[in-house]
């Protein structure tokens, strides 16, 4: 490859999802992401028991991730080839596990109708 | 400490959060309509280009994003765009045939004058191309993408008719007959025998695939449980599986370890569908090999029009299949410098995938430039190709070279180009279409 610059990573991602769709998830991860900031400046803080729960559902929602990538492509476990594949997977599950962990966080939140009194952290 | 932070942050309340959400929306979104600022040369050139495929639609994106006034012609009869690289998906059966089709007329850019006809000849002279029905388009600047031609007629008793029949595939034919190369080695690979693989002795699109496709092979004849019951044979064309030493010998002890048999010097120059016998020039003679199922592979060369034009090479290795005769670093023709050639149909040592193109667009587009605005181009193309050589389904070897035989790996130290991996396997069947397409609309 010639050259790998931002601009030729974000057509190949509208390419893969279509660019309504790229957009789309980017939109809504940014808005996962002030979402969870603004649970952070509303609590005061992270709160621990919530972020314990959340963490737990990150644990799956990672795996998940793993195995989505999987399921959208025709491989497997077992066509782990070298020590970047397993990073790979790692990068994969982190990713998936950050994402579910920040959406639990916020979902606890925002069920959660009044703000405590004061944060456990 | 929590405290302290907490003073730091704003604060916030329900609308001003949805307030900060919409925004933040819209950001995102309002990226799509950049449009990015690059700097675009007047000129009132007339450029053709001939042929449509991933070079010459590329080609037409970048030119016309770059050129303000010029008048660009794309001249090809072909309403189909092909991704070719998914042909050995589709032939594998992880595809549908539909996977590497779309339509030509979705990758050209406003403002492009696109002839639907074929390419009857060129005058290099006289600075003009003629079409089918005698049109005749007159340049100042000549882009020659026209490909390659699959010439099935050189193996005698071949013909297209028989893909799919009396085992005979043929993944380079097209979608639909790399859909029915599948058929004929699904059924293969069931039932067992012998799987005869060649490749032709003249130049070719993505020498690496004749590989694949035997490793493919191998891999569903295992994971059906009847291994034992097939032989796979590799018939080399020379004294070498692949043309870059190292990944030749690494290619000979992964045929060692998965049991692919191999001989060399051997070119297919008949084949008996009846008989199921496949002749084969060798040093020694004529040879028949019998099979029971093969995916053949034609000679290749540049096609008619450039063939019968005063276009190709008069002398050295590439004269014979009418390879056009061009520097192989500018891309420019050595004869004729207003005439460019991009893609399979330059007679350069390396280069005939998609990945090439890639690299040799921009590098041809400025030079073209160049010569529009009275300077001179430095930009160079190093021989660069890039070959997804799978070797299972999910997993592959993502092997890149030169013209120096050199291993140019994209990714060194992290992506190991001699290592079967998982990773560039998703890069084959995830990203590899997608960064095809970047580059077909001029943005990669």
């Amino acid at each position: 490859m010639k050259e790998l610059t931002f601009s030729t990573l974000i057509a190949v991602f509208e390419e893969i999802f279509g660019a309504g769709l790229f957009w789309t998830m980017v939109a809504l991860a940014a808005l996962g992401s002030v979402a969870f900031v603004y649970m952070l400046i509303r609590d005061r803080g992270l709160r621990a028991l919530p972020f314990v729960r959340a963490e737990v559902v990150g644990l799956v929602g990672g795996l998940l991730a793993v195995l989505f990538v999987q399921f959208m492509t025709n491989s497997g476990f077992g066509d782990i080839g070298g020590p970047i594949d397993l990073i790979t997977v790692l990068l994969i599950w982190l990713m998936g596990a950050i994402g579910t962990v920040m959406v639990a966080y916020v979902v606890q939140g925002l069920f959660r109708r009044r703000p405590p009194a004061s944060p456990l952290t | 400490m929590t405290d302290r932070i907490s003073e730091l942050l704003p604060h916030v309340d329900r609308r001003d959060f949805l307030r900060l959400l919409g925004g933040s929306g819209l950001a995102a979104l309002g990226v799509t309509g950049i449009v990015s600022a690059q700097p675009t040369v007047q000129t009132s050139a007339r450029i053709v280009i001939v042929g449509a495929g991933a070079a010459g639609t590329s080609l037409a994106n970048r030119l016309s994003g770059q050129l303000d006034g010029a008048k660009i012609t794309l001249v090809d009869a072909r309403r189909e765009h092909l991704y070719q690289p998914g042909f050995t998906l589709v032939a594998a059966g992880l595809k549908d045939a539909k996977y590497p089709v779309s339509t030509t007329a979705e990758w050209l850019p406003q403002g492009v004058d696109w002839v639907e006809e074929q390419a009857a000849e060129i005058d290099p002279e006289a600075n003009a191309v003629v079409t089918a029905s005698g049109k005749r388009v007159p340049y100042d600047y000549l882009m020659v993408t026209a490909g390659l031609k699959l010439d099935y007629e050189a193996i005698e008793g071949m013909s297209l008719e028989l893909i799919g029949g009396n085992g005979i595939g043929s993944v380079y034919a097209g979608a639909e007959y790399a859909a029915r190369t599948w058929e004929a080695m699904d059924r293969f690979t069931d039932t067992g025998g012998v799987a005869l693989f060649t490749r032709p002795a003249t130049e070719m699109k993505c020498a690496g695939a004749p590989l694949k496709y035997a490793f493919l092979t191998e891999d569903y004849a295992r994971r059906k449980g009847n291994r034992d019951k097939v032989k796979i044979l590799y018939a080399a064309h020379n004294q070498s599986l692949f043309s870059v030493p190292i990944v030749n010998e690494k290619v000979r002890m992964l045929f060692g370890q998965r049991g692919i048999d191999t001989i060399h010097d051997h070119v297919m120059t008949a084949i008996d569908p009846g008989r199921k016998i496949a002749t084969f020039a060798t040093p020694e003679g004529p040879v028949e090999i019998g099979y029971d199922f093969t995916n053949v592979i034609p000679p290749m060369r540049a096609p008619d029009v450039i063939r019968n034009s005063p276009l190709p090479w008069r002398s050295g290795a590439f004269a014979a299949d009418g390879w056009m005769e061009v520097d192989k670093h500018s891309l420019r023709h050595l004869r004729y410098p207003n005439v460019f050639a991009v893609g399979d149909v330059a007679g350069v040592p390396k280069g005939k995938t998609a990945a090439s193109v890639k690299w040799q667009v921009p590098v041809a587009a400025a030079h073209l430039l160049a010569d529009i605005q009275g300077t001179t181009s430095e930009e160079s193309y190093n021989g660069y190709t890039s070959c997804p050589l799978i070797t299972r389904v999910g997993r592959a070897m993502l092997v890149e070279f030169d013209y120096n035989n050199d291993l140019t790996p994209s990714f060194p130290g992290i992506i190991a180009p001699l290592e079967e991996l998982w990773i560039s396997w998703l890069m084959k069947e995830v990203a590899l279409k997608a960064t095809y397409y970047a580059m077909v609309r001029g943005r990669a």
